[in-house]
Formats: structure tokens, sequence, C-alpha cells
């Protein structure tokens, strides 16, 4: 019998490491298990080509919350987050729309397309800004229960309520209207331009099952622009060494707290006893016991796998069954030789630092979407690239790049399954899109690592390979996340916790569930909260 | 002539009569100008040469409730609800499925799914039920609430809270805004019973199954049903026109058929007569305009009378129409494979799944037209003998979806593409090609023309979330009063839209009250 | 305008004046006005400024913002979009101008200029392309931004007008402020309007790009006749404090790029009650201002001069001497020409009045130690500085 811990984490993503981090931070005696034999989950860098190092699952870095990157003093540890400078979207007829990082810059190429989307894009910047601030309240805060009548949900209400009644009452409607709009509607309030509109709406569609016309899409438009680095709300970052330089400086952090990290131990149940957890199984037999258990696997992997149904209510089981975690994306990591060319771009153009997207209407990315819903992967999908080697010497040899797309759709599971030709198909499907703009990038290309859902449940756990642990659908956000009655971090039996992307407030390399459920955690085991209380710039 | 009007109503569609009447009970002396030379709008009758007559562009529909019955008389005034229908999801192979309001029986039917389908249907009533406050009032706001809002969001809230009880309430909050793919995949098997009642969620909206928002569409239609089931007049929804007009004649409106408004007068911010296309101006205290919230805003008070962002929000309003009507007059009845003759009466559904339906709606999205369309069929002559001559026989098919504005134009393809509806028909009714004597194909772009609804919507506006309640049409006017003083609205385009419920119309007209509009 | 790929190797446009005030550029002061190269300081600041208030100074005032206006409802269109009555404007005259949005705050302010029967130039502080096409819908009105089209100076101060005419532009003596004339320099058509920025006396020469040198040149040509000084921003901003006028964006936000609810100011709030006409008709932002004035007075952009001569910088309002806050400096000066403490302050009003006792509390720092100061606020309505050859017509020779 090994010894029993105060609490238990099961599986080493950055929501994990997050939540065991702030856990040993108060004191606890805490041991994070991981079935893989490297810590991460999906915020991983790794050497799968010689030399080159993949984030081969999240690829930027934004959203991660800087008052947890602060509270557990990350920089310290190891984590930089170098912004990213750029984003772009060739055009088929040979241009391209830029968006640069000098705002001089950023507004000349917007009037090069049109003289009128470059004076919206300043009304846009507003009301976008307007919505983040709103939104970035909610983040680092457990969500009420609707169904509760508790002073403490009251409460939250009532601080939901007050921050909406900041707004004006015009400005509630708008805000409502954000909220159930999609992308490409919301954005035809603003911009004329197709270009314009497709670059924009790229970042609503990543992740989930909808297209840029499905209702619900404007919303997730900030979960793509909320993140900031170093104040600059909505600019991205790559963290210098990978993903894997996230959850290595958690890791590093949580075990400067006393923490302990045990890979190669895959937890295939949990155990209840008398309606209270008392630990988990590992895959080899061994018992490791502890009163407080916490699941950083998504919401349908850990009640519908690793929980006995016995030990679960009826209509949680059904719930979980029920749970939206369709994966919608795939991802290349490539080894380059070289740099490849773009020739649409001018010499020396800083574009290729950014995002690079091929998809420049909006018809094209719903057209994306339809193949999807077919259970097809698009014949012409969106693709968010980038060279984060340009920026981070670490990631590949000296004059030799990293190249990482992450490709919007792809099914779950293709008519008659996938098999190792269907995703080469897919894989090829991307190359030959990338290549349409890059004439050297095939001669250059020395190692695709190609990634469909089906690779990203095996490899990492997540169900279906959804990204986000869990749409972000209306009945799967704040108080409906993961599910109703669910939201506040505990699951149905004592001592039993979830802190995955699958809880409020989502997926993204955020820290935020991992944050929030140790806060949960810390006052039912009545400690001191270690966890930070959010930043406000007001 | 009338000496003093107190209110000029715009249009005599069915939620212009149910203003229109409701204000002349309370003394008001009230105008209806409507531009075509029958009152009904939608719910009026039309008619194929002078044998074949079909009941309007809304060939079914839920009973009026029972308020506004009682109110406006309408029962005295030749109002039937009608007959009650079931709804059969036609298959080619001829394995149809009957589905009622709380029973579904058919071919091969899993007895899971038989069994789960009225419990369904009872959950989603209690949803319909406990959002009833907000469809019989003015839409709160959120700000400013005068008592009225804050009792229509007492009453929501312990209906939602309290009423359903805690684990119903969690599922109310969790499926409201998703759609109705995701729902009916979770509840049941069979593809043709989700198809069916995928259909009743996105029926004339631009909306396939997949889109979140179809199950708060299809609540909004379960309002109807709260009144009584789904129903064909044996005097098609005419009845309705009628008998709202009968209702609103005998409580002193006077209705001018033939007269076309041009403008609404403005001074001073204040609407206080409207000028006709003949010119001759009349002046009245309010004017409500039952005309769609784009034309009302757009043309007939026009943009330099409204605020900018205002207007920009009434031209953003989304709203293009995807259901065209097809008309055809029969020679004889039309034999449908696995039918019985007395099953034609019941509304007849061509959507064998709900990939078929996303199919169809994916197509739409583009500007085309689907192959294989979606399609609500029904035969009122077997409800009235007097619609078509004896031995023969009307039939009124909705096809969805058909776009507004489809590529290359209608104009060039109308006829064929009516051709290919109607041997898709053909395909489950096998004689019915050789019945067809004469057909009439309304694309959206007819509706638009001759219904006065501008891009030919039915509900004068998509019912997506973003607008519906507080934010139909839009917020500035969503509380049925608008930015310029003494001009209101009453059409579908407002809260809650579409049907022929006449809500609309009814709440319109108590806002006009509150305001002092009698005064 | 037409932009080639490569503008990310160059952040700023280049103004067609660019060129000469680089060679007089000897700080290398340099700043964006609207993502063009513009001056803070050219030379020296006080030479800059006291050429506005003694002799003549010139400023490029070509990245302006430049719309021009015209179709048969330009000027319906015009009066729906601004608060003020522009029915009564004439061609060749100028007005000063604002538009709100639907709820009644400001968007920008800027001047109209009628250059004939429904044909207009409006400029602007701000970027207003989107805002003036959303408000055209419903109008036969072509709008279109020509910022880069015209070349466009300020010529100011009390010898402007003798520099001008020494330059070679005839025809400016009966030119009253707010007019706008069409003459010749050096054979080349120039458009000329009384207008300015400084409240002295001055104008505002309007030119084709091409030309715009020659002018430059034809005025810088009268050095030694008259003493001519290209002037930066950092002057400007002097000036127009001590003139009274606002500065969008500054001394209050532009309702349109306004994150914060309340953040936003009114006309009236910011002391441009006199351009708001209720009673012309429909314009945006009507009904709002209509319930506004109905309502007490919540605040007012109001000047003041500051008691003593420490710099005011960043500071608070208070209803007396350590009393409640209720306000805050927007902008500041120490007027070299009224010998003052210049500031406009955003205050708020209490039961609809202001408080008779304003003080204004602000940090300073001496040899890099910090002191807090109160000094006591003087409010006046009237512009701190106007002095009376800025509307003499014919201008003299001052």
């Amino acid at each position: 019998m090994t010894k029993a811990y105060d609490a238990i984490v099961i599986g080493a993503g950055h929501n994990g490491l997050t939540n065991a981090a702030f856990l040993a931070k108060a004191g606890l005696d805490v041991l994070v298990v991981e079935k893989n034999n490297y810590v991460g989950g999906a915020t991983v860098s790794r050497e799968l080509h010689e030399g080159w190092k993949y984030s081969n699952c999240s690829y930027v870095c934004s959203l991660f919350r800087p008052e947890i990157y602060q509270a557990l003093d990350l920089g310290r540890h190891g984590l930089k987050v170098i912004p990213l400078t750029a984003s772009m979207t060739f055009k088929q007829d040979g241009d391209y729309f830029g968006s640069y990082y000098d705002s001089n810059v950023r507004r000349h190429e917007l009037m090069r397309h049109s003289m009128r989307d470059a004076d919206a894009a300043i009304r846009f910047d507003a009301d976008v800004m307007r919505w983040c601030k709103l939104i970035r309240n909610f983040l680092l805060r457990t969500p009420p229960d609707p169904g509760s009548f508790r002073p403490r949900d009251a409460f939250e209400f009532a601080y939901l309520l007050k921050k909406f009644y900041e707004l004006s009452e015009s400005q509630i409607y708008e805000f409502m209207r954000f909220f159930t709009m999609s992308i490409a509607e919301y954005l035809e309030n603003y911009f004329e331009n197709e270009a314009i509109l497709a670059h924009y709406s790229g970042g609503s569609i990543i992740g989930t099952g909808l297209g840029v016309y499905s209702p619900g899409t404007a919303y997730v438009l900030l979960h793509h622009a909320m993140g900031d680095v170093d104040g600059n709300i909505g600019s991205w970052g790559f963290s210098r060494g990978g993903m894997g330089a996230v959850s290595g400086a958690l890791a590093s952090s949580f075990k400067e707290y006393g923490g302990e990290i045990r890979t190669d131990a895959e937890v295939t149940q949990i155990r209840v006893s008398g309606k209270k957890t008392t630990g988990v199984v590992l895959a080899s037999g061994e018992e490791i016991s502890a009163k407080v258990v916490v699941s950083n696997l998504d919401a349908k992997r850990t009640f519908t796998k690793v929980m006995d149904p016995d030990d679960l209510p009826p209509e949680l089981l059904q719930r979980a069954k029920n749970f939206k975690i369709r994966g919608s994306s795939g991802k290349l990591n490539i080894a380059l030789d070289g740099m490849p060319t773009f020739p649409s771009l001018p010499k020396d153009s800083p574009l290729t630092l950014g995002h690079m997207h091929f998809t420049d209407t909006l018809k094209r990315l719903e057209k994306a979407y339809d193949d999807w819903k077919d259970d097809r992967w698009s014949a012409d999908p969106y693709c968010d690239v980038l060279i984060p080697s340009q920026y981070d010497p670490s990631l590949a040899p000296p004059g030799k790049h990293m190249m990482t797309v992450f490709v919007q759709y792809c099914p779950v599971e293709p008519e008659g399954g996938w098999t190792d030709e269907k995703r080469d198909q897919f894989g090829q499907t991307v190359i030959d899109q990338i290549a349409d703009y890059s004439p050297d990038f095939k001669d250059l290309l020395l190692h695709a690592e190609i990634r469909t859902p089906r690779e990203l449940e095996n490899e990492v756990g997540l169900t279906e390979g959804n990204i986000f642990q869990g749409e972000l659908t209306f009945d799967q956000l704040m108080f409906n996340r993961p599910f109703p009655g669910y939201a506040q971090y505990r699951g149905p039996v004592k001592g039993m916790y979830m802190c995955g992307s699958s809880t409020h407030p989502g997926g993204g390399v955020m820290g935020a569930p991992g944050a929030n459920a140790a806060r949960e955690i810390l006052r039912d085991l009545k400690r001191p909260d270690t966890t930070p209380v959010e930043f406000n710039d007001d | 002539m009338i000496e003093r009007i107190d209110a000029i109503i715009i249009g005599a569609g069915h939620n212009g009569l149910v203003c229109a009447s409701t204000l002349a009970r309370t003394g008001m002396q009230v105008l209806c100008l409507e531009s075509s030379d029958s009152a009904g709008g939608m719910s009026a009758p039309r008619s194929i040469g002078e044998n074949y007559h079909f009941p309007g562009l809304a060939h079914a529909s839920y009973p009026v409730s029972a308020a506004i019955r009682r109110e406006l008389k309408l029962d005295q005034y030749g109002y039937v609800p009608g007959t009650a229908v079931d709804t059969i999801a036609l298959d080619a192979a001829g394995q149809h499925l009957t589905i009622g309001t709380d029973r579904v029986a058919g071919d091969n039917l899993s007895e899971a799914d038989e069994q789960a389908y009225p419990a369904f249907r009872k959950t989603y009533l209690a949803f319909a039920k406990a959002i009833r406050p907000l469809f019989d009032n003015k839409p709160p706001r959120l700000k400013d609430m005068d008592f009225a809002d804050t009792a229509t969001l007492a009453k929501l809230g312990w209906n939602v809270r309290l009423g359903l009880g805690r684990e119903t309430m969690y599922e109310f909050l969790r499926v409201a805004a998703i759609n109705i793919y995701d729902v009916l995949n979770e509840e049941f098997e069979d593809d043709r019973l989700k198809a069916a009642i995928a259909v009743d969620a996105i029926l004339g909206s631009a909306m396939g199954p997949r889109s979140p928002g179809t199950v708060l569409t299809w609540l909004q239609r379960l309002q109807g049903e709260i009144n009584g089931p789904l129903s064909l007049q044996s005097g098609g929804q005419a009845q309705l026109a009628h008998a709202l007009t009968q209702s609103a004649e005998s409580a002193g409106v006077t209705i001018q058929l033939n007269t076309h408004v041009e403008k609404i007068l403005i001074e001073n911010g204040k609407a206080f007569g409207v000028q006709l296309t003949n010119g001759d101006m009349v002046k009245a205290k309010v004017i409500i305009s039952n005309a769609d919230p784009r034309s009302t805003f757009s043309d007939l008070v026009g943009a330099p009378q409204l605020d900018t962002m205002f207007a920009n929000r009434v031209a953003q309003i989304r709203g293009s129409g995807v259901v065209a009507k097809l008309h055809l007059a029969l020679n004889g009845l039309p034999e449908f494979t696995g039918l019985a003759e007395s099953q034609l009466r019941n509304r007849l559904l061509v959507a064998p799944s709900m990939q078929y339906i996303e199919h169809a709606f994916n197509h739409s999205k583009y500007n085309e037209c689907s192959e294989n369309p979606v399609l609500e069929i029904t035969l009122p002559s077997l409800h009235n003998s007097s619609l078509a001559p004896d031995g023969h026989h009307v039939m009124s098919v909705n096809v969805a979806f058909v776009p507004y504005a489809l590529d290359g134009g209608w104009q060039q393809q109308k006829s064929t593409y009516a051709y290919k509806v109607i041997s898709l028909l053909g395909q489950y009714a096998p004689n019915l090609t050789s019945l067809v004597v004469d057909h009439e194909f309304l694309t959206p772009q007819d509706i638009e023309e001759q219904f006065h609804a501008v891009q030919g919507h039915w509900h004068h506006g998509e019912l997506s979330i973003h607008q519906s309640f507080m934010m139909r049409p839009l917020h500035g006017a969503a509380q049925y009063d608008t930015p310029v003083d003494g001009l209101f609205l009453c059409g579908a385009g407002c809260h809650p839209g579409g049907g022929l419920t006449g809500l609309p119309g009814h709440n319109a007209a108590k806002r006009v009250l509150k305001l002092g509009g009698a005064k | 305008m037409t932009f080639h790929h490569e503008h990310f190797r160059q952040p700023f446009l280049r103004s067609p004046f660019i060129e000469r005030i680089e060679a007089l550029s000897s700080t290398e002061n340099w700043t964006g006005w609207n993502t063009y190269k513009v001056p803070r300081v050219v030379d020296k600041l006080t030479s800059e400024y006291f050429a506005v208030r003694s002799g003549c100074a010139v400023m490029d005032l070509t990245p302006m913002e430049k719309y021009r206006i015209s179709g048969n409802d330009a000027a319906a269109y015009l009066d729906r979009l601004v608060t003020r009555d522009i029915s009564t404007l004439k061609p060749g005259r100028v007005t000063y101008i604002v538009w709100c949005n639907d709820d009644g705050k400001v968007i920008d302010d800027g001047t109209l200029f009628q250059l004939a029967n429904n044909d207009y130039r409006l400029c602007a502080q701000h970027h207003q392309l989107d805002w003036l096409l959303m408000s055209a819908s419903g109008f036969d009105v072509q709008i279109r931004t020509e910022t880069s089209d015209v070349a466009a100076l300020a010529v100011q101060g009390p010898t402007s007008y003798s520099v001008l005419t020494a330059a070679g532009i005839a025809g400016l003596d009966g030119l009253k402020p707010f007019g706008i004339a069409n003459l010749r320099c050096d054979g080349i058509a120039v458009t000329v309007s009384r207008t300015g920025f400084t409240g002295d006396l001055g104008y505002e020469v309007w030119v084709e790009p091409q030309h715009a040198l020659t002018i430059w040149d034809a005025i810088f040509g009268v050095q030694g006749q008259y003493d001519v000084v290209a002037m930066g921003l950092d002057a400007l901003e002097m000036v127009r404090i001590e003139a009274g006028f606002i500065m969008p964006g500054f001394d209050f936000n532009t309702a349109d790029a306004t994150v914060r609810n309340g953040h936003d100011r009114s006309p009236y709030e910011i002391g441009l009650g006199w351009v708001v006409n209720l009673d012309k008709g429909h314009f945006t932002g009507r009904k709002a201002l209509l319930a506004e004035k109905a309502r007490p007075i919540q605040r007012r952009l109001t000047k003041i001069v500051v008691d003593g001569n420490k710099p005011v910088g960043e500071a608070f309002i208070y209803a007396g001497k350590n009393g409640k806050q209720i306000g805050e400096v927007r902008c500041t000066i120490w007027s070299p020409v009224l010998k003052a403490n210049l500031a406009l302050a955003d205050i708020e009003y209490v039961n609809g009045k202001l408080s008779p006792k304003l003080w204004a509390r602000f940090d300073y720092q001496r040899e890099l130690k910090w002191h807090t100061a109160w000094a006591e606020c003087h409010s006046q309505t009237k512009p701190f500085y106007t002095p009376d050859h800025r509307s003499a017509t014919p201008p003299g020779r001052f």
C-alpha cells in the first residue's frame, strides 16, 4: 500500500498542473498522475523528428491568465511568452490581407482593401474590447448555480448582473445580440471587404463544430480575442521552447511547492466508498488513496470511463453521455529544411511572423463546415499556419524551421472510420493548400506529423479529439458547463472534483478552470485560498 | 367619411385586423388601410382560374388564443379552429410515420421512440408554457423597466425556477439556446420522426436543424399548440381573415382596400398621418404599421427621420424568405404510396432525415435551390369540397429551402424548378403528375411582391435569437412603440413573431392604449 | 488613395509638404497624426508659439481628414448628420459643427465648407468615413475621402494676411471670418478660407498636392519682408487652449471609440450647446439631447484659470479646498501671453449647478522632488485669449 495523499489530480495537462500547484501551495500533499510518459497533456513540446520540437497540440499562448502566471511565479520557472506580431490571409487572386503590429501600417493595409473598413475598425475594436472587458470579469470566478438558493450563488448572480448593468441599456442588447449571432453576420455590421470578413471570422470557428454563419460563433471570437500578452488585449504569443514550456513551468512550480508527479500511471478508476472518494486505481492495479480526487480529464471520459456508473446519479450519467464533445480540428506539425517563400508577399514582409490563412471568403469557410457536417474533412480547409521557429531558436536546428498547421475542419470519424491512409490523405489536402501559395514548400518538407481527432483522443485522451474538452455552445457554457448543476467543479460524490477545460470557462490554454477548481477544493477543505483574484484594469 | 381618426393601421393582415379590432373596442376610431383588394394578408385566399381556390399563404395553423377569440368575439363571426390534423412523415418506400401531439405510430418504429415521444412532447410543451408570459406581453426592457416588465420577468422567473422544478429547469436552461438536431439525437433513433419534429423547428426560417437557436424556434411554434392542435380549417385560413374582418368592422373599424400608403408623415419627431400614393393625406393621432419593420422604417418613415445607428440596425434586420409555395390544381385525388385516402386529410411531410433537411438548407445558404427540398403538403379540398370542382382537388405545398435571391435569377428558373418539385412529389404519389391541371409557384420574390413582406419572409424577419424578444425587430422599437412618437408596429416582424397568432397585433394594441393612444 | 504592398517599410504617410518640413526640422521631433508624419516641434517651441501670437506661423494641415460630400441630398444629409442648422450655410462659407451618435454623444467635431450648392467639404479630427457612410442610407449623396487629394496649410498669426498677400495671393481683403475664396497664387488655383485653430487672425490654404511645394515656397519666399515660422503640434496645443478650442479624443472621448459606458460626452457636456439646434428637424441624437436638456445639468467641460505658476499637469478638481472631488483637468498649459495657467476641466455639477469654489489638486516636481499643490480655479465662459485683430475685415498689417 502506497502512502495516502491529501489530493490526487488525474492528468498532468496544464489545468491539472495549475490545480495541483495551487493545492500544493496551500500546503496539501498532492500527487499528479499522468498516463503518458511526459507531462503537459495537450500543452507539450515533443521531439518527434530529430532536432525539431513540435507543440503538437495547442500551439499559441495568450489566454493563459497573467494572474496565475504571477501567483505561481512561472517566469522564474522558465516561462517566456513572446508576442506574435502579425496575422494574414492569402487571397486566391494573388493578393493578401495582412494585420500588422504597427497601428499605422495596420490602418494603411485596411485602407488598401477598403477605406470604409479602415474606419469601421475603430468602432469594431471599441465594441469587441467592451465585450472582452465584460467577459474577463467572469473567467476566474465560479459560475453561480441557477438551481441553488444559497447566498453565495445569489451573490454571484448579483455580481454578474452588476457587471451587465455597467453597460448602457442599448449596450446590453448589443451584447445579447453579439452573444447569440453568427460571426459572419456580426462582422458584416462593420466590414464590407470579403477578405477582411474572412480574415476576422476564422478565429471564431477554431475548435468548434459550427460554421461562420452558425449563431453563437460571434461569441467564440472573444475566446480568441480576450487573451492578452502584457496588456495588449487580443494579441497572441509563443512560449519559448514551445507549449511544453507552459506545462514545464507549471510542473516546476508545483514541485517546488512539494508536489509529486507520476507519469506512465494511467488511472482506470476513481474509487468511491460510502459516497466519498477514497482514491484511484491505476492500470497496473496499484491503488493510491486520497480524500480528494481531481479529474483533469474531460467530463465525458471522467464519468463514462473512470467512474463506476453505480457511483453516479443516473441523470448525471445521462448528461455525461449527452455531453457534446465532437472534435472538429486536425493538426499538422512540419519540419522544414528552410524558410518557405510566399511569392504573394513582398520581400521582408513581416506577415510570415504571424498567423497565415488561405481562406479568403465567407463562402469558402462555410463550405468547409458543410463538409464536416457530413463527416468529411474539408476539401478546402481553413488552416491556421504559424512558423514559430522565426522567433524561437530552440524549436529547430539553425536555418531550419518548424511549422504548425491547425486545420478546421476534420471529422471525428469519416465514413468507414479513420485509417492511416485516410489520415495521410487529409494531411495531403492541407499540404497541397499550403503549396498553392508557397511553391518551394513541398521541397522543404522534411517531416510531417498529421493529427486527426483520432490521434488526439488516443494520445492525449481528449474524447472525440475535441480541443476544448467539450464544445463551446450555449448548452455547455457558464453554469451549464459541463452540466447544469455541476458547474462548480464539484463532482457527484464528496471529495471528487473536475478541473479540466470541460469546466468553466472552457478551453484554450488559460489555466482558469484549474485555478477555479482549486479555489473550490480549498474552500471545502477550509484551507486558505491560494488562487489569485482577477486583475481589474478599471 | 370618418370625421375624426384616432388610429391608422397600415395593412389589413391578420395582425393589423387584431390590433384594429382591439383598439376599436375601446372606442377608438380606427382606419385600416390595405393595399391589396382583400383583407387578411398571408391568411387571405388565393385562386387559380375560377375553379380552384386555396386557403392562403399559411395553409395550416394553430388556433388563435382563447383570450383573443373572446375579446374580439371571433367565434361569433364564424371563426372555428378547424380540424385537428396529424403529421405524416412520408417515406419513399411507403413506410410512413403518423405523428400526433402525444403519440407516434408507423412501420418500423422502435418501441423506445414510441414511448419516448409523449414524454418528450410533454417536457417541451411545459417549456413552452413556462415562457408563455413573454408572449402575451410586450418584451420587457432590461433597464428602466416599468411595472409590466417587472411582472413579466417575475412570472417568467417563477415559471422557470419554481414551476418547472429544479431538474427540468436545468434541462430548459441547457437546451433553450441550442439546436434541435442535438436534442433530437439525444432523444430518438428514428430518422423520420426526428426530421418531422425538426421541420416544425425550422420551417419558415433560414436555419437548418443544426443551427443553434432552433430549439427556441420550436418553442415559439409550440406556443400555438398551447391553444390547441395544428389544424386545417374547412374554409381555409380565409375563415380567420373573414372573422377578423367582421370583428373589426362590427367594432367600427373602417377597412379601406386598394389603398397604398406611400409615406408616414412626421413633424418634429411625431407621426401625424399618412400620405397615400394617390396624393391624399390622412391624419390621425397614432399610426400603427402592420407592414414589416424594414419597409416601415426604410420606406414609409425613411432614414432621414431616424437616428443613424437605428437606421443601420433596421438595415441589418435579417429575414430573407426561404420557403416557396406551390399550388396545384388537380383533376383527381392523388394516391400516395402506402397512404389511405382518409390519411390525406393530414399534413404530409417530405423530409426523410435531419441530414436531408440540412442538405436542403445548405443550398439556400449559397442562393441555390436544392434538388431535394423539404415539402409540407396539405390537400385543403378534402376539408372543404367547394375549393375545387366535383372530383377535383387542390394541393398546397410549402417548399423549403428556396432562396429569395436565386443565383441567376428566378425569371429563367422558376417553372423548371416548379416541375422538379412536382416530380419529387410524384415519387411519393405516382399518379400526381398526370392529375395536374394547372399550378402556381410563388417564390419568396413573388411572396414579397404579392404579400408585401420584404424578401418574402413569413415572419417579416428571421426568428433567430438575436432577433427575438427585446431584440425584435430591433432594440429601440421592441416594445411596439418606435423612436418616432405616435408610430407603432404591430406585425409579425415584432415580438413574438409570425404564425397566425394575432399576438403581435394584440400586444401592440395594448401598448398603444397604455401610452395613451385613445386620448 | 492607393497603397502599395510595401507600406510596412514606412509606417507614416508623407504629406506633400514633408520634405520642406524635414529640411527645417532641427529637433527631429516627429509624431503621427492620422498616420501622417508630422512635427511636434520643428525648431523651437517658443518661436513657433510666438509666431502665431505676434507674426506668422505655418502648419501642414494635410493630415486632417477631409471628406467630400455632394449630391442632390447633400444638404439634407448634413442636416440629419450634425447638430447645427446648416440650411443657413451659404456657398463660400464655413461653419463649425459636431455630430453625435443615437445617444446624443459626440463622435467628432470639424468644419464644414460649402464649396457650391450641394457640394461640401467636411474636415474632421478623426476617421469618419464609416460613420458618414452609415448615415448616408436613404439619401442621394456621394461621400469620398479626399484627405490625400487636397494639400492644406494653416497660415496663422497677426501678419498672416500680409504674408499671404506678399506671397502673391491677391483678393483677401474682403474675406470675412469663415469665408472661402477661390484665388490664384503664382498662377496656381488655390482656395483660401479664413479659418483656423489658433484664435488669431489666420487662413487655411487648400491646393492640389502637385502644387503644394510651389505654394509653400511662395509663402516662405516672403522671408526677409516677414518672418514666417513652420510650426508643430506642441505650439498648436498651446494656442488652441488659449483660444478655448477643444480637441476630440483628448478633451473628451469620441463616442465611436469609447469602450466604457458613461465615458462619452454630449455636446452640452463639452460646452458646445451653442451648436445644437433642437428645432431644425430631425438629426441623429436629437431625441437623446432633448431628454438631456430636460434634466438638470450633470457636467460641463469648463474653462478654468488655475492660480499660481506651478505646472498643473494632471489634476483633480474639488468643490473647495479639501472638498468633494468633482472633476478632472483634461488639458492645461502655461500661457505665455496671459501669464496664467489655463485649463479645460471636466467638472460634475451638483444639483445642476457649478460649484462656486473650485480648487485643483495636482502633483509637480522640483529637481525630482514631488510636491502636492492646491490652487484655486476660476471658471470662465469666454475664450481665454481673443485678440480684436482676429476678426477685423479687412485685416490690418499688424
